[in-house]
């Protein structure tokens, strides 16, 4: 059970070692997809599942879902095409990787019809057609997607290691061969060693405060999956991968007070955005972006400003709806977010009779949302030879969601199953995973009466810090170059903290390298925020000094950090774009 | 906010190894305490996704609002059945409202 093994000191600790083929860091949507399609190329193949959770429920999908947001409907005139340049104006014409994005829109199709094929009931039209509630989002009744997935993936083979969490790659003269880790159950250290490795453990929750924070029960009202630190992110980061559009933030327009979706209300109800004036907000001030059509950052952006303005609260009008599309629509919810309906009861609501009010939430950092992640090339590959990302870690392809990341996923094990066959392992570096050890278990190992940090403590004072002085949610999302070289600056204190934390138990050194983990994202987020010095997407960067899109930064900003004297050398690489036509329109 | 245990109903899963909602909770939240009943060792730190909930096979865990955001005693309770979910939804005036759907299988 946990916490109940706490060891004295490093030898007592034991060191599980295992060989596989693949190694996938992260069991959710994209992991579990890998896995699958790693034994559908070879069924050979050894695949080992890195879990920090239990797979059955780990991630940003524990709750369930109620839409895959990209399906593409080919009778309606769809094409793979289409869906990209959809993608690109959502980003406000992006930079983004049009041949990352067009490459999964083809194999798209395919993916969201194996969620069926596995027991996802996809709701149909009356031609037997998936139903859209969009332009290129289907409905689903998905309160077991997880469940389901993650059976796939054990059903075909691979081993599944819950609750091991993942600390660090493990490298090989600049090649990953594996990752390390401990067991937050059993204490073990843990090394996989692995031929290749595709890291998919979500994005990153809780670098910046939420509004609800400091209420009693409330400090993870967060819309994005709290559980999910950065850990991808932050393990390649300090390997020395290479990051891109760590600045494209995503920051969602949610239900206020309980953050719950927003999308569905709007898109598929027809519950358009109002203020306190009873103005539409989109139709009535943002038509020449587009309206209540306008891509995502316009619709976070808009209800803010009215905010700002005077003009809150804002809501969501559902008064246009009748009794039975209300219920229809609690149903959806009930499949994605539970207890949203639970805090509409709460507020004792008859949503036909009163609207919905609507916030920011705060920012996250999720590359199957945005464009944040790591540099990948079309095989998925990282810049670190034998590391692939899939779903939120792997950057430049936006507007994934749960059917671009399990595709992503599949592309990735295809790169990583055809990278295997030239490569073999090389002897285990015990010096490397010794120091690892050391690392991973000294915040459990300070000693009775230890006057340090709790990881609490750390990340509650970073989440403030980012919260004011990089463009949190307090701050309405703005920031200026002098309130970054603060954060910079705190954060580079607080790394340097690190050493006082101390943990009471294993689920506390989970924290703790949360934390730490937090730490080294949040550190590369500000570099590239800084070298951002124009306004591109108002709400998920909005520079104060610069409140302009400038010409010279219509390209990627990408950053690296020297793995040996821990510099962030920050650059940029050029926008290609492969769709024509204007990047602004869908 | 967290998951309230009632610790008549909750058995600690006796027959387990490890209690299902401890197994489950994708933050490590769950876990027992001294007299074997659960509890969530940190409730600022749920994120009421409802897996713990769900998975209970007793009924002993109900998720609540956290009391800041919506008032007092509104329910939400879901019963898992064979490729369907029902849920019991009761807002603070007493209303009561059942939704039972497929949650596994093509819908054709």
């Amino acid at each position: 059970m946990a916490g109940k093994t706490i060891p004295k000191s490093l030898n007592e600790i034991p060191r599980e070692v295992i060989e596989t083929d693949l190694l996938i860091v992260g069991g959710g949507n994209a992991g579990c997809f890998a896995a699958v399609e790693a034994k559908t190329q070879d069924p050979s193949t050894r695949v080992a599942i890195m879990e920090k959770a239990h797979i059955s429920r780990s991630g940003a999908t524990a709750a369930g879902m109620d839409a895959i947001n990209t399906y593409i409907r080919t009778d309606k005139g769809e094409t793979p095409e289409s869906l990209v340049r959809w993608s690109r104006a959502q980003v406000g014409g992006g930079p983004m990787r049009e041949d990352l994005a067009l490459s999964n829109a083809q194999l798209l199709n395919e993916s969201v019809e194996l969620l069926e094929e596995w027991g996802l009931p996809i709701v149909k039209d009356e031609d037997g057609n998936y139903k859209l509630r969009g332009r290129f989002d289907i409905s689903i009744q998905g309160e077991q997607l997880k469940p389901i997935m993650a059976e796939k993936a054990q059903e075909v083979g691979a081993k599944v290691y819950n609750r091991v969490v993942a600390t660090n790659l493990l490298m090989d003269n600049g090649r990953c061969v594996g990752a390390m880790g401990f067991g937050v159950r059993d204490g073990k250290f843990y090394v996989f060693r692995a031929k290749a490795t595709i890291v998919s453990t979500g994005g990153a929750c809780g670098l910046y405060k939420n509004y609800t924070s400091d209420y009693s029960g409330a400090h993870h009202q967060t819309w994005m999956c709290p559980f999910n630190v950065g850990t991808g992110y932050a393990m390649g980061i300090r390997a020395g991968a290479e990051m891109t559009s760590m600045e494209q933030r995503w920051v969602a327009v949610r239900t206020k007070d309980f953050s719950g979706p927003v999308d569905t209300l709007s898109v598929a109800y027809g519950c358009l955005i109002t203020n306190a004036k009873g103005e539409r907000v989109l139709r009535d001030r943002y038509a020449h972006l587009g309206g209540d059509k306008a891509p995502r950052f316009v619709r976070l952006n808009a209800p803010m400003t009215e905010w700002l303005e005077g003009r809150g609260p804002v809501y969501v009008d559902t008064t246009v709806l009748d009794e039975e599309e209300a219920k229809e629509l609690r149903e959806d919810l009930l499949n994605e977010r539970p207890t949203f309906v639970l805090f509409l009861a709460s507020r004792g609501m008859d949503i036909t009779k009163e609207p919905v009010e609507i916030y920011g939430s705060d920012p996250y950092i999720v590359g199957g949302h945005t464009g944040s992640g790591y540099w990948i090339d079309l095989q998925r590959m990282t810049t670190i030879p034998g590391l692939f990302a899939a779903g939120e870690t792997a950057g430049g392809n936006p507007n994934k969601f749960v059917g671009g990341c399990a595709t992503e996923g599949r592309l990735a094990a295809r790169g990583a199953v055809a990278y295997m066959a030239s490569v073999s392992l090389p002897p285990l570096d015990t010096g490397q995973a010794e120091r690892e050890k050391e690392r991973v278990f000294a915040p459990l190992l300070r000693g009775p009466g230890f006057d340090g940090v709790t990881p609490l403590e750390m990340e509650e004072r970073l989440q403030r810090l980012m919260d004011e002085y990089a463009g949190g949610i307090s701050q309405f999302y703005r920031m200026n170059e002098e309130r970054l070289d603060y954060a910079l600056k705190h954060v580079k204190v607080l790394q340097d903290q690190t050493r006082f934390l101390f943990a009471k138990d294993l689920h506390d050194l989970m924290a703790a390298h949360e934390v730490i983990d937090r730490l080294d994202v949040a550190e590369v987020l500000i570099h590239h925020l800084k070298y951002r010095r124009e306004t591109r997407w108002p709400g998920w960067q909005t520079r104060m000094d610069y409140p302009e899109p400038a010409p010279e930064l219509d390209c990627f900003v990408e950053s690296r950090r020297d793995p040996s004297s821990g510099t962030i050398e920050v650059f940029t690489r050029p926008y290609e774009q492969l769709i024509p036509g204007d990047r602004t329109q869908g | 906010m967290p998951p309230k245990v009632d610790r008549e109903k909750c058995d600690g899963c006796k027959a387990q190894q490890e209690p299902l909602c401890e197994q489950v909770c994708p933050g490590d939240l769950m876990t027992l305490d001294d007299e074997k009943k659960a509890y969530c060792r940190m409730p600022r730190d749920c994120w009421d996704c409802m897996s713990c909930t769900k998975a209970c096979p007793v009924g002993a865990i109900e998720t609540r609002i956290p009391y800041q955001l919506g008032y007092h005693p509104a329910k939400l309770i879901p019963m898992m059945g064979t490729n369907t979910i029902t849920w019991t939804c009761i807002d603070i005036n007493g209303k009561v409202e059942r939704f039972r759907y497929i949650n596994r299988g093509r819908l054709d």
